[in-house]
């Protein structure tokens, strides 16, 4: 059925109808709205699950953690300070391999406060061993939720839903909110280990050797390979269900391309506007929307983008002391390929600023003229 | 057939071989609360001496299923195994989480608290030992007034906390304090503990033989001591308001418990009189609210 909602709306949607069986959360804006509607919908008992109203989200990952290593579904949803707080959590969930689904909704950490858009306080999650989908609507809010879950038990790794801070978490757009039936078929009740069996007592989590780490760890980087592929697949089935499919990473007109715009996230759909004018002038712009951050899809940038010459990524966050994090993985993704690539990186949209269409052809005029790309990236603002 | 004492004893849960220091109070406390709880339970463990003595990858000291989680999430783990448990229809299966006194007066009390509040069905036991004796001797706010540590080289300033209290005032259903030195106490304590719902909060001193400066035979002797000195006393708290004293203390001087550990060597006699006087007001304060029903 569509539904005119917001895009956190659509998220607390996906997750009642993924039978979520606990959710335990701690406000902080701009998610709460996912967190009030979740408890509404218990209030009335449409949600299933069981809530708990957490005094930190710190906390909140730790019960989460906890639930689904006893082998419940669970979810969570947090911003900014929420995920910075949370982050000792993170490295433990995907340590216990345990499929914990949360959204973050991109907002500014402090200092200074702000309440805006910026993608740092999840990309500074890089690290964590967490799959991370960014989303470029509402739609693909709702549908990249449900995905997450069996990515997630698929895969035994947690994964984070990411959304962008009032483009998304507040405006509204019509989305297709699909019957229960379709996401039953789609998403099978849970079966999860359950690692707390009376008849099977084991301790979860000791103290290991310095090779047992290693051994840890590198069953984690092959479980992230492996994420690669099942999100694949599990876009394909989503697609002959849904009739929505997203990918890895997208494309259009990249073929032949004079430059190839990357972006991420919402950013993605201005530019889906701005390169249609600039390709009705004649100019051959391609664009590359990168979906899943990890695990990173170097496979996929490199068949797309081996051949390109000239590239630029534009983007919403930035790692002090370097550039944006999109643009360092992707020229790190690129430089074992055959091809030479001028990659400019440009940053828009920092604090929640409005990236329009003008500033995209903007950046599009820029990066064709430039001799030579800098190393630091070019900050870009709304005033020509 | 076995002999009757056998087949009547109670089956240990903590298994020998288990990699706590000899003599540790810690490494009794936890044998004498898991074999009072049973294994029919999930336990949680947190940094502390209770994670180490738990065993290395891939042993497990404990025959019960046990999760090892972050330093300061013992409560909030443990409520989500409750929670997660009771949508799979297995509600009567309890759970406990040990925590030192850093995790518990310290780095924990934020999520402690959050657990009480909502009164999260679980059972928690704080083993305090007075310190953070696992990183080696450190000062908490569990460390009582004078007492050397590793980071209160000239003595103490500060006096511990008083968590009973703190738990009290979250008016959680129980709430008890429990030692060693008196295993029927704790036992009891602990079956009624397992039998109820809701927030069950265990304080336990519990010996620390390196960081408190005692012979590796004392800790059970030093947790009578701190009892019959009324500076650790028996007592419940139902509801956070009805106090029952367990045992009535033989009333011994503080520096009987005082003069047999290392860490007050240092003190001197004006020093004493201030514990004497503080362990005195608070066993005033105890007894003014405490009706008295002995369990031993």
């Amino acid at each position: 059925m569509k539904k005119f909602i917001t895009g956190n709306h659509a998220v607390a949607e996906a997750v009642r109808l993924c039978r979520t069986q606990l959710v335990a959360a701690y406000p902080i804006t701009p998610q709460t709205p996912i967190y009030e509607k979740l408890s509404e919908w218990e209030a009335t008992q449409q949600l299933g699950g069981t809530m708990m109203r957490m005094e930190s989200e710190h906390s909140a990952m730790a019960a989460c953690l906890s639930a689904s290593l006893t082998g419940v579904r669970t979810f969570t949803a947090t911003s900014s300070q929420g995920i910075a707080l949370m982050h000792e959590m993170l490295h433990f969930t995907s340590g216990c391999r345990a499929p914990v689904v949360m959204a973050c909704v991109n907002r500014t950490l402090a200092v200074p406060w702000a309440f805006w858009s910026d993608q740092t306080d999840s990309l500074a999650q890089r690290d964590t061993g967490w799959m991370q989908i960014y989303c470029e609507n509402n739609q693909e809010a709702l549908d990249s939720v449900i995905q997450a879950f069996r990515i997630a038990e698929k895969v035994l790794l947690p994964c984070m839903v990411v959304l962008e801070a009032h483009f998304i978490s507040h405006f509204m757009e019509p989305v297709d909110v699909p019957d229960q039936g379709l996401v039953d078929g789609f998403l099978p009740p849970v079966h999860i280990p359950r690692r707390f069996e009376l008849e099977n007592p084991g301790f979860v989590a000791p103290v290991v050797t310095q090779s047992q780490y290693r051994t840890f760890r590198r069953r984690g980087q092959q479980a992230m390979e492996y994420a690669l592929n099942a999100i694949e697949d599990l876009d394909e089935e989503f697609g002959k269900t849904f009739g929505r499919r997203y990918g890895l990473v997208e494309a259009e007109c990249v073929e032949g391309a004079d430059l190839v715009l990357v972006t991420t996230a919402t950013i993605t759909s201005t530019a889906r506007v701005a390169l249609a004018r600039m390709r009705e002038k004649g100019l051959r712009i391609g664009l590359v929307k990168i979906r899943v951050f990890r695990p990173f899809p170097t496979g996929p940038l490199r068949a797309l983008l081996d051949g390109a010459s000239r590239i630029a990524v534009i983007e919403r966050n930035l790692s002090l002391g370097r550039e944006g994090i999109f643009c360092s993985e992707l020229k790190s993704a690129l430089i074992n390929g055959p091809g030479e690539h001028h990659i400019q990186g440009y940053l828009a949209g920092i604090g929640g600023t409005d990236v329009d269409p003008e500033l995209i052809e903007r950046i599009v005029l820029d990066a064709l003229d430039r001799k030579e790309p800098t190393d630091g990236p070019v900050w870009m603002t709304e005033e020509a | 057939m076995m002999p009757e004492v056998e087949s009547t004893r109670p089956k240990e849960i903590l298994r020998p071989g288990h990699t706590a220091c000899p003599g540790c109070g810690v490494a009794l406390g936890m044998r004498m609360v898991l074999r009072a709880l049973g294994n029919r339970a999930v336990v949680v463990v947190v940094p502390s001496c209770v994670s180490v003595i738990s065993g290395p990858f891939p042993h497990a000291a404990a025959d019960v299923p046990m999760f090892h989680s972050a330093f300061e999430v013992a409560a909030p783990t443990a409520a989500g195994i409750s929670r997660a448990l009771a949508l799979q229809g297995q509600e009567d299966i309890p759970v406990l989480a040990f925590a030192g006194d850093g995790g518990t007066f310290d780095i924990g009390l934020q999520s402690l608290s959050g657990a009480a509040d909502r009164n999260e069905d679980i059972i928690y036991v704080c083993m305090d030992n007075e310190g953070y004796m696992n990183t080696g001797i450190q000062v908490s706010s569990a460390t009582p007034r004078f007492t050397w540590t590793g980071t209160t080289p000239a003595g103490n300033t500060r006096r511990k906390k008083q968590i009973m209290e703190i738990m009290a005032a979250h008016r959680i259903p129980y709430a008890a304090t429990a030692s060693i030195a008196f295993p029927e106490d704790l036992t009891g304590k602990i079956q009624k503990a397992r039998d109820m719902r809701g927030t069950r909060f265990f304080h336990m001193l519990s010996p620390c033989i390196t960081g408190w400066r005692i012979g590796e035979d004392t800790a059970v002797k030093v947790s009578k001591l701190a009892v019959e000195a009324k500076v650790f006393s028996l007592y419940e708290i139902e509801d956070g308001l009805k106090y029952t004293l367990n045992h009535q203390p033989r009333d011994l001087p503080v520096d009987r418990y005082l003069e047999v550990q290392g860490r007050y060597h240092h003190l001197k006699p004006d020093n004493i009189a201030v514990i004497q006087a503080e362990v005195d007001r608070n066993w005033e304060e105890l007894a003014k609210r405490a009706t008295r029903n002995p369990r031993d």
